[in-house]
């Protein structure tokens, strides 16, 4: 029995999963209440602190296969934002992030009734990576000659004042990879602009020494730091305010249900593997 | 000599100029900077033709000489000239019936959207969104049962070493969702805080500090031209 236990065909661990995904989706089970985390709360506390009119950056580093995690920190980072009146720049390092990067801001602008040009500039994607950093650190104008629409940077209202990365308030890099580290590199460290993250679960412990240092400012780290920002964005900024229907839909605190589910799943799996496993040791 | 030797040169000038160049805030330092920048970013262009002519290249040949697993290079061809005729559609449709400037490109044989470009509502948007978004998030997803069946099989207390990363995965994980704040709120704010920013930290700074030592060593050695194997070829 052990040794069947032991050697269990994955399949029915894959069931599992399945079920542990699925059940807590269509019902209310795990359903608790978050509680933000300090490399959370720090970030949002620096977006609060910003004035009307400030400028903030958003470099969505990340393709449709970690959208599931990134997205929902997307969508309540760009709200707060829109919700101060604060101006977004949004821009890509990944090819496949602009579908994502102009969705996430068009439907966050739509809800704000914020307008292109005025409100928001989408710079899309250009290649050269650090490179294109370092150009923009420069000079705004030359590194994006035109935003993702066509339209002459120098011409668009929002940009009057930005000439580079220097007239940055405050820049978050949405990250599934290794860009982190480079805007940290190349850009905040040499243009002087305070910096925050998001990246996706697995990567968050990369980044801890770079908070110690307050290279960053804060994270988001995974769906749990997404789901963070929501439970913020919900206490704080609302009061006497009415949440509209787009408001209420918290995709992290949603998702926050399964991710138990499964978590626990996993843990308890390790937990009853290791008991088989020292029960046949002993037997040996 | 001169394939050999002048890129050398051309290696030493530029890496000890763009060295000074970090240390000198002028004006004309400065300026210098964004020009080969700007130089930087249109030959990381040119490297994507390359790069699709480099996999055009080498799946051609896969299927020409029949090698294992040919039939997968017909498949990406096939995709691949599925993306460019989306992407070029509209385009092409609107340069034979072109409308009116300012209006509406409207749509083709009454289901195609005549929109350029990759902006939503074209066809190239449509086959992200529909296609290539839910192809690369599936394939993503998958990863989360497979860690669940190899945490079974692989997490094991085998020794000390192992023990210690085993409770440490499982304060992480509980730390990570609401559940562990509920059993108790020292688990995200004592436990795992201290595993993250003291043995991770440690671990991570020192990992970091080998990567940047190396890279400098490396970096270095191009300058000087000890290595040369970004030239390519056989030897001198």
């Amino acid at each position: 029995m052990i040794k069947f236990l032991l050697n269990i065909d994955r399949r029915i661990i894959f069931i599992l999963v399945l079920l542990a995904l699925i059940i807590p989706l269509k019902s209310q089970i795990f359903n608790m209440p978050v509680k933000p985390t300090s490399t959370v709360e720090k970030i949002y506390k620096k977006i609060e602190s910003l004035s009307q009119g400030s400028i903030f950056l958003l470099s969505s580093d990340y393709d449709p296969q970690s959208r599931a995690e990134l997205y929902p920190m997307h969508i309540a980072l760009l709200r707060h934002c829109f919700r101060k009146n604060i101006k977004v720049i949004s821009m890509t390092h990944w090819i496949y992030g602009v579908g994502i990067a102009e969705e996430a801001l068009k439907k966050a602008s739509a809800e704000y009734n914020k307008k292109d040009g005025e409100d928001y500039v989408f710079l899309g994607w250009k290649p050269g990576f650090a490179m294109l950093i370092i150009g923009m650190g420069q000079d705004l104008y030359s590194a994006y000659p035109t935003d993702y629409y066509g339209k002459n940077t120098r011409d668009i209202p929002m940009l009057k004042n930005v000439a580079s990365l220097r007239d940055i308030d405050y820049m978050i890099d949405l990250a599934a990879g290794a860009t982190i580290e480079p805007w940290i590199i190349y850009g905040s460290d040499v243009y002087k602009f305070e910096m925050g993250a998001g990246c996706t679960a697995i990567s968050a412990p990369d980044m801890y020494p770079f908070m110690q240092t307050k290279q960053l400012n804060g994270l988001l780290g995974g769906m749990k730091g997404a789901a963070d920002y929501e439970t913020l964005l919900e206490k704080g900024t609302l009061v006497g305010e009415n949440l509209t229907l787009e408001e209420k839909t918290n995709l992290a605190r949603e998702a926050m249900r399964p991710l138990t589910a499964v978590h626990l799943l996993i843990i308890i799996l390790v937990i009853m593997c290791n008991i088989l496993y020292l029960l046949t040791r002993e037997k040996k | 000599m001169i394939k050999r030797q002048i890129p050398l040169v051309i290696a030493f000038i530029v890496g000890v100029m763009f060295i000074i160049q970090f240390f000198v805030p002028h004006k004309v330092s400065q300026d210098a900077l964004t020009y080969v920048n700007q130089w930087s970013i249109i030959i990381g262009g040119i490297s994507i033709l390359l790069g699709i002519y480099s996999l055009i290249h080498f799946h051609f040949i896969s299927i020409r000489r029949g090698r294992p697993g040919w039939g997968f290079s017909v498949v990406l061809f096939g995709c691949f000239g599925l993306a460019v005729l989306v992407g070029f559609l509209p385009s092409i449709v609107l340069w034979f019936k072109p409308v009116q400037q300012g209006a509406e490109p409207g749509v083709w044989l009454g289901f195609i959207p005549l929109k350029p470009g990759v902006e939503e509502g074209s066809p190239l948007f449509w086959l992200f969104l529909n296609l290539i978004s839910p192809f690369m998030a599936t394939m993503f997803s998958l990863i989360g049962f497979f860690i669940a069946s190899a945490a079974f099989r692989a997490f094991r207390a085998r020794s000390i070493e192992a023990t210690l990363l085993l409770i440490a995965a499982v304060i992480i994980m509980l730390g990570q969702i609401p559940l562990g704040q509920m059993i108790w709120q020292g688990i995200p704010d004592i436990m795992m805080d201290w595993i993250l920013k003291v043995p991770n930290t440690a671990a991570k700074r020192a990992i970091t500090f080998g990567i940047t030592l190396g890279s400098i060593a490396f970096s270095l050695r191009i300058i000087f031209g000890i290595e040369r194997a970004y030239l390519g070829g056989g030897k001198d």
